[in-house]
């Protein structure tokens, strides 16, 4: 077979390296003919689609085809399709909004759409939350968990300085400042920690402890330890710790103040009042809403 | 006299090192001067031990940097694929981006680190050395110049230490497949120059009348790599005493023009260069003449003029023109048969020989190898297709598509020309084991096989969860549950790496012991060119 492949068409005559050569067959046909239709192909598209840059401008192709106006049409569409219930839901009085089920449907999905995108890179894409992330699924609310007080929370952010509204207040740096002594703050952690029942807390000094927070934590998190959400102060009394309930964390807390920011976003301009309200009524339906 | 003047100058070169690492702004530039520094004085180091021996008369081929050469490709392939591995499991297990190895190692780090290991060190040594192999063979002619090729060679290496420190110490510039910054791209400058004055010095001093075909694509490869590395990396640095640098363009045509580079690398280093090795080894190892003359010339043609105009199909859908984007893709698509044309001649080639694939596990290597290359040249022009593009960008398909490239036709080829030439080199019978050689074939295919279906899954799967909207046009899944569904198939990818990099060092092993322990070879093999 080889031989006679060899034979039939021969070679082109010239060898190196002792046996190199080559064949002289043809060009495949098959190949041929579809090189010539990819050709033919391209010539079409460029012919219908932006293809040659002249000096006046690209040609703009028979099919007239700009790929950034499908995308502004493309949105185009669904705004239309979607703006009387935007405005519906931009003016909709949220205590009431379930009581809509088409409005709140809707309100739902924008919402869970706009979390996705905006929110899950801190409170992750499930609203479990993560350390310093308050997890939105439970019914532990630093700022208040009714609908309106979400809406608030989300419009104008957390201890941000975009926005004069925003949500704020600050816990001193009670170890950085001086404010307390080592001992001081060593008894108070122990004494928070016995107000949930944490194990390994030291009697004496929790005891100690009780003192201390009495003076200088009770203005906030409450003569019982139950927190303020006026000043988004945490209960202590609860399992739920938005930063770690183990003795070092707590201490470092105590020690230097944590200060958690959230974005304002009605200050986004991708956010419009009726994105706020779509959003608050999905972290709201999360299952904590009150 | 020469001699005397190379001193003189590499001393001059060390001194200049040292003053550069003497003013060092960070430590990337400080490791990068000492790499300089330690070369120039080991370079003068030998020119002076050199020094007024005899010159013996230069006959024969020049090997010996052919036989380091080789064994430097199989280890840069084992340290790339090493770090391949590695990042493919950071990715799977985020906790595997050490807490105390950040700045250093992690994934960030190591990701360029992997991709020009790859590309620029196991692939460019393995050009450069079957370069230095074939053009010899091939035009019956020494190397034009011993010190020329041993600089190139030795010049080249340097390029890969200085990128490499380079990434891990975190000198970059940002651009992928030309990360590295000002001072090894002037540095490789240099060296390609050398390799081009090198390249057509030996073919005109040829005693074969013709020009091989593989000849011609790696003078392609040497020619376009040079225009597009020196446009591509127009920079001004900082400082001439520190590692960073600003890029001449921005925006958008920065982006072009790194594309247009990036996708030329392709075109010219992975497919041209590797062709020039598919077309000499080949019919050597099959023993057969080349399919077709006019293929390969047609093809050739076809190939180098089309391809460097396909660049813009990296950019569907972004900041660039749609003119462009259009052009980009047209060129693409016809791109498709003059790339296949290799393959058909690589493949048709052994008509008349096919049986030894059943014998011969290093035919059957170069045999996958041009297959890989068929189906990664078929899938290119698909991907390039715009509608195809808004799903396929940005996701995994692109990062299975470029494997099966690298892994199935520049991994496969190179595996296959190095147990090709390592008996030769030492004049012995064969390989030291047929056996291992069939593992490697297998351990490698299968780990394609593993990687790339991996990255189908998971890519179509995450185009079609980025783009998936409910009834109100509101997206469905937000990125991190893409980054989450695809958990299982990273797993399998990295499983796929380690196959791969496990049959790598079995060659590796394999290689070594045909240099140890295989027989010499009866008749000694033409050392000598042809008269």
């Amino acid at each position: 077979m080889s031989k006679k492949a060899k034979n039939q068409v021969g070679t082109t005559g010239h060898v190196w390296d002792g046996d190199l050569e080559e064949l002289n067959n043809p060009l495949p046909r098959w190949w041929l003919w579809i090189f010539y239709a990819t050709i033919v192909f391209a010539i079409g598209y460029t012919i219908l689609y932006p293809a040659w840059p002249l000096p006046g401008g690209e040609t703009p192709g028979l099919l007239h085809k700009s790929t950034r106006a499908d995308v502004a049409a493309e949105i185009a569409r669904f705004k239309a399709m979607n703006a009387e219930i935007e405005a519906k839901l931009a003016s909709a009085d949220l205590t009431t909004i379930k009581d809509d089920p088409e409005l709140y449907s809707y309100a739902l999905q924008s919402g869970a759409a706009t979390f996705a995108t905006y929110c899950s890179q801190c409170h992750g894409s499930g609203a479990a939350g993560a350390k310093g992330y308050p997890n939105l699924l439970d019914n532990d609310w630093l700022w208040g968990g009714t609908i309106e007080d979400v809406a608030y929370t989300i419009r104008h952010g957390v201890r941000n300085n975009d926005d004069e509204d925003a949500r704020y207040s600050q816990m001193p740096a009670f170890g950085k400042d001086e404010i307390l002594s080592e001992e001081e703050i060593d008894q108070v952690v122990n004494y928070v920690r016995s107000l949930s029942g944490l194990p390994d807390v030291d009697p004496a000094l929790a005891e100690a402890g009780a003192t201390v927070f009495a003076d200088n934590c009770a203005a906030c998190h409450g003569e019982d330890g139950k927190g303020d959400r006026a000043q988004g102060a945490p209960n202590l009394t609860d399992a739920i710790w938005l930063y770690g309930s183990d003795f070092d964390t707590i201490k470092h807390n105590v020690e230097n103040g944590p200060f958690g920011v959230m974005p304002a976003w009605g200050m986004n301009p991708n956010f419009d009042d009726a994105r706020i309200n779509a959003v608050a009524a999905y972290v709201h339906s999360l299952g904590g809403g009150e | 006299m020469w001699d005397y003047l190379k001193l003189v100058l590499l001393g001059l070169v060390a001194v200049l090192m040292m003053y550069l690492a003497s003013e060092a702004r960070d430590l990337a530039y400080l490791v990068a001067a000492l790499i300089g520094l330690l070369s120039a004085a080991i370079a003068f180091v030998v020119t002076l031990r050199g020094l007024g021996d005899e010159k013996a008369p230069k006959t024969g081929y020049l090997d010996d940097p052919i036989r380091i050469g080789v064994i430097l490709t199989a280890f840069w392939g084992v340290v790339g694929f090493l770090v391949g591995v590695t990042i493919a499991f950071q990715l799977a297990f985020p906790e595997l981006n050490f807490a105390w190895a950040h700045g250093y190692f992690n994934f960030g780090r190591l990701r360029p680190l992997h991709t020009s290991a790859v590309i620029f060190a196991f692939g460019g040594t393995g050009l450069l050395t079957t370069s230095f192999y074939i053009v010899q063979r091939t035009t019956g002619a020494r190397l034009w110049s011993d010190s020329l090729a041993w600089f190139v060679f030795w010049g080249y290496q340097v390029v890969i230490l200085l990128a490499a420190t380079g990434y891990i110490l975190g000198a970059t510039q940002g651009k992928e497949y030309a990360e590295f910054e000002w001072y090894t791209d002037w540095w490789l400058t240099i060296v390609w120059v050398g390799y081009l004055l090198l390249y057509m010095g030996t073919l005109m001093k040829r005693k074969e009348p013709h020009i091989y075909v593989a000849n011609w694509f790696f003078l392609s490869f040497i020619v376009t790599i040079a225009m597009l590395h020196v446009v591509n990396n127009l920079a001004i640095p900082v400082s001439l005493f520190g590692s960073k640098s600003v890029q001449l363009f921005a925006g958008v045509q920065d982006a072009m023009t790194q594309w247009w580079y990036g996708h030329n690398a392709v075109g010219f280093f992975l497919t041209a260069g590797f062709l020039g090795m598919m077309y000499y080894f080949v019919p050597k190892q099959a023993e057969r003449p080349v399919f077709s003359y006019k293929l390969s010339i047609i093809h050739f043609w076809a190939l180098i003029f089309l391809y460097i105009w396909a660049g813009p199909h990296h950019l569907h859908y972004t900041a660039l023109p749609d003119w462009a984007s259009t052009l980009g893709m047209v060129f693409s698509v016809m791109l498709w048969m003059p790339s296949w044309g290799g393959m058909i001649n690589g493949l048709m080639t052994l008509s008349g020989a096919w049986d030894k694939l059943r014998t011969d596990p290093i035919i059957r290597m170069m045999v996958i190898s041009v297959g890989f290359y068929g189906m990664s040249t078929f899938e290119g022009p698909m991907m390039s297709i715009k509608a195809v593009n808004s799903l396929s960008h940005y996701t995994d398909w692109t990062i299975g598509h470029v494997h099966s490239g690298a892994l199935g036709w520049n991994g496969m080829i190179t595996f296959g020309a190095l147990y090709y030439l390592f008996p030769r080199l030492w004049n012995k019978e064969g390989v030291y084991s047929l056996r291992l050689v069939s593992w490697h074939f297998w351990l490698a295919t299968i780990g394609i096989v593993l990687y790339a279906a991996s990255m189908w899954v998971t890519g179509i799967m995450e185009g079609l969860m980025w783009r998936e909207v409910d009834a109100h046009g509101f997206l469905v899944n937000s990125f991190a549950d893409t980054v989450a569904a695809k958990h299982p198939m990273y797993i399998v990818r990295g499983l796929g790496g380690v196959l791969y990099l496990t049959g790598a060092l079995i060659m590796s092993y394999n290689l070594w012991m045909t240099v140890k322990r295989a027989p010499l070879a009866q008749k000694t093999a033409a050392a000598a060119p042809a008269e």
